[in-house]
């Protein structure tokens, strides 16, 4: 599904390197989870394979399925089949929730040349949908994100993936400032969406989301660099001890 | 100095270019008294502090630019409502065109008829107000509509209007300079909603008289035309009495001059006034919006909002100013001032003055300039919608601040239709 290979990138603005060649091989149907200390460059990761400007790669490549994702505008990633839940959404004042939604599905069916959802297609749809996510309808109409919680950003960025159905989800850090009820909602959203031809990279703090969404693997990303990789225990492993143990042991 | 010399000079050849019309004693008072102010102003010239941002030589040129008439097979806008038309053709009333003029509610008198008779309200309003707006910033332009127009209506409303009343005006000359003045009175109670659209003439002058009484109100909803070479100054006064509101929202887009200039006086207490405004410019041209709202009674509340969307070396100009006399208590007074500049080429040159006599009152303003904000295109395109469209779905985001201000949901979601369809021409 998600193939990175070595990859390298540095800030355009100022000559730093955050990402000093991640190797990472996501296959299809997998939920993938990365740890990390805060500035170890999980987010930058995220935005470079959804298409932030202000990055540039300097060595190494990102494919799904194949096709080179770091050649393309982020809409076109998106319609490849990326997702990125943002760590911090972003309120738009003056664009309907609804609206900015509709569009975003039309333009990625219209892309693909499948024919666009009319109004009433589309609203029964994102009401089932924004029912299991507790959003409810006074939520759609508002501006996108203005005034949400931080909950109700978290929520609503799961609602926009299961609209677009995309094939492979990043979620960044959704987990993080919800509480408990708020994050099991977000976890059963993102649970319903697992199948076959959809993978996930769950970036966490936190262990207490991988009780909800269960990984295949583990990766512990330090420095730019996917430092080490495992099975499920290894993120109990940073929930007990940190992340000083396995800093120490691959330094 | 040569300047100024010039100024008078100016004015002079105005004054000499058209006749000055009959008319009833009082009209011809009303006439003689504002060609008095012109001679006594000069005409407007760049050098002058009023007119720094944009250069009115174009609007006072002996031969009028000449400007391409704009061929659409769009619908016109306002048509969805139950109104009144009243059609100018190059900015001659044609009543062939227009419906009878029968409103119940109100009086309505072509211009010419209104001014050829002892009509006493008419005598109270017309150019009454726009000599009152002259001080203390010189309207050149508008004096010289007083002292020559022939064409406009004189409509008084004493109830709630039946309809709406469109004042629709369409070009057929490419070389024709209009000069239309409206005057209305709304009696004490009165509700009157008025539309006007179209590009009016290759050039126009227009001004626009509102006395608004007690308690009555006044909605005025304007579209100026697409047409890429017009120009036109515009005036509107309006002084508003007890308890009376005033509302203004005017859409432009395209137009190589556009000069609207608005004028707001609170003489009774309780009163509210907006102006408000959403225009679109590319390349060739130049919209200004030059406000002065003067508050002269208690407890009344003022707004401006106007939005720009700029792009291909577009510029937009905006002069507000709110002034709050000793007295004018529990003021509230509101201005804001965007631009949104697409590229690096476009302008926006901003004015904003608060000039504030009394000390219980509450007035801000804000007047920026950015450009769409990265973070939010991003977010949008990162979930499929093209850049472009992401672009244009921010810009009206943008705009809508002051499409708000609209108060009837129909018509504003035909202001926003038009601008998103502005939009989409251009970036496709
Ligand atoms: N646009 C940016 N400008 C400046 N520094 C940045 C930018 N993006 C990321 N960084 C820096 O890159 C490093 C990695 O940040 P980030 O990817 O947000 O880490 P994480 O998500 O793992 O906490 C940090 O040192 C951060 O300050
Ligand atoms: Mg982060």
């Amino acid at each position: 599904m998600l193939s990175i290979k070595n990859l390298q990138v540095s800030l355009e603005e100022e000559d730093k390197q955050i990402l000093k060649g991640v190797d990472l091989e996501i296959g299809a149907g997998e939920v993938h989870a990365i740890m990390g200390p805060n500035g170890s460059g999980k987010s930058t990761m995220s935005y470079v394979l959804s298409g932030k400007n202000g990055y540039v790669v300097t060595g190494g490549s990102a494919t799904l399925n194949g096709v080179d994702l770091l050649d393309m505008e982020p809409d076109a990633r998106a319609t490849a089949g990326l997702f990125l839940a943002f760590q911090y959404p972003v309120e738009i004042p003056g664009v309907g929730n609804m609206t900015f939604l509709r569009t975003a599905v039309n333009a990625q069916r219209k892309a693909r040349g499948e024919a666009e959802l009319t109004a009433g297609e589309f609203l029964k749809e994102v009401r089932a949908k924004a029912k299991t996510l507790k959003i409810d309808a006074e939520m759609l109409k508002r501006p996108v994100n203005v005034g949400f919680s931080g909950g109700e950003k978290k929520r609503n960025e799961i609602l926009q993936m299961a609209m677009l159905s995309p094939k492979m989800c990043i979620l960044d850090e959704t987990d993080s400032g919800l509480d408990v009820d708020a994050m099991k909602l977000v976890a059963e959203g993102v649970n319903a969406l697992r199948s076959e031809g959809r993978s996930f990279l769950v970036i966490t703090h936190y262990q207490r989301l991988l009780d909800h969404i269960k990984p295949d693997v583990v990766h512990i990303m330090s420095n730019g660099q996917i430092i080490k990789s495992g099975g499920p225990e290894l993120a109990l492993e940073v929930e007990n001890n940190g992340y000083a143990d396995i800093l120490a042991e691959v330094a | 100095m040569a300047v100024i010399q010039a100024k008078y000079d100016a004015a002079e050849t105005l004054i000499a270019a058209r006749s000055q019309p009959e008319g009833a004693a009082w009209a011809v008072e009303a006439r003689k008294g504002a060609q008095a102010r012109l001679r006594e102003m000069g005409a407007p010239h760049r050098r002058d502090e009023y007119w720094k941002y944009t250069n009115p030589a174009s609007l006072i040129a002996a031969d009028t630019p000449r400007a391409d008439n704009f061929e659409t097979s769009e619908t016109r806008p306002f048509e969805m409502l139950d109104r009144l038309r009243l059609v100018f053709i190059d900015g001659v009333f044609d009543p062939k065109q227009s419906d009878p003029l029968a409103l119940e509610g109100v009086e309505i008198e072509p211009l010419s008829t209104a001014l050829n008779a002892d009509i006493h309200w008419a005598s109270s309003v017309y150019g009454v107000l726009e000599a009152n707006g002259q001080k203390p910033v010189a309207r050149p332009l508008a004096a010289l509509n007083t002292a020559q127009a022939v064409q406009g209506f004189a409509i008084r409303v004493t109830g709630k209007a039946a309809r709406v009343i469109s004042l629709i005006y369409l070009r057929s000359s490419e070389t024709a300079d209009a000069m239309v003045h409206n005057v209305i009175k709304l009696e004490e109670g009165a509700d009157l909603t008025l539309t006007e659209n179209g590009p009016v003439a290759a050039r126009a002058n227009m001004v626009l008289e509102v006395e608004v009484a007690r308690r009555a109100a006044f909605h005025h909803i304007r579209a100026q035309g697409r047409d890429h070479q017009r120009q036109a100054a515009t005036h509107m006064f309006a002084r508003l009495n007890t308890e009376s509101s005033f509302k203004s929202f005017t859409l432009t887009v395209n137009g190589k001059l556009t000069r609207n200039e608005a004028v707001i006086e609170f003489t009774g207490d309780d009163a509210h006034a907006t102006v408000a405004g959403a225009c679109g410019g590319d390349g060739d041209f130049l919209h200004d919006d030059t406000v002065f709202i003067t508050h002269d009674a208690v407890n009344c509340e003022s707004r401006q909002v106007f939005k720009k969307v700029l792009r291909n070396g577009a510029t937009g100009v905006f002069q507000g100013k709110i002034l709050v006399q000793p007295g004018a208590q529990k003021t509230d007074g509101y201005q804001l001032s965007k631009a949104l500049l697409l590229d690096d080429d476009s302008n926006f040159l901003a004015k904003p003055e608060l000039e504030i006599y009394a000390d219980d009152v509450a007035c801000s303003h804000g007047s920026t300039c950015g450009e769409i904000d990265e973070n939010s295109l991003f977010y949008l395109t990162s979930r499929g919608i093209p850049f472009a469209c992401a672009q244009d779905m921010l810009t009206l985001a943008f705009l809508n601040e002051a499409i708000e201000e609209i108060e009837d949901p129909v018509i504003a979601g035909d202001i926003r239709d038009r601008l998103a369809a502005w939009m989409e021409r251009r970036t496709g």
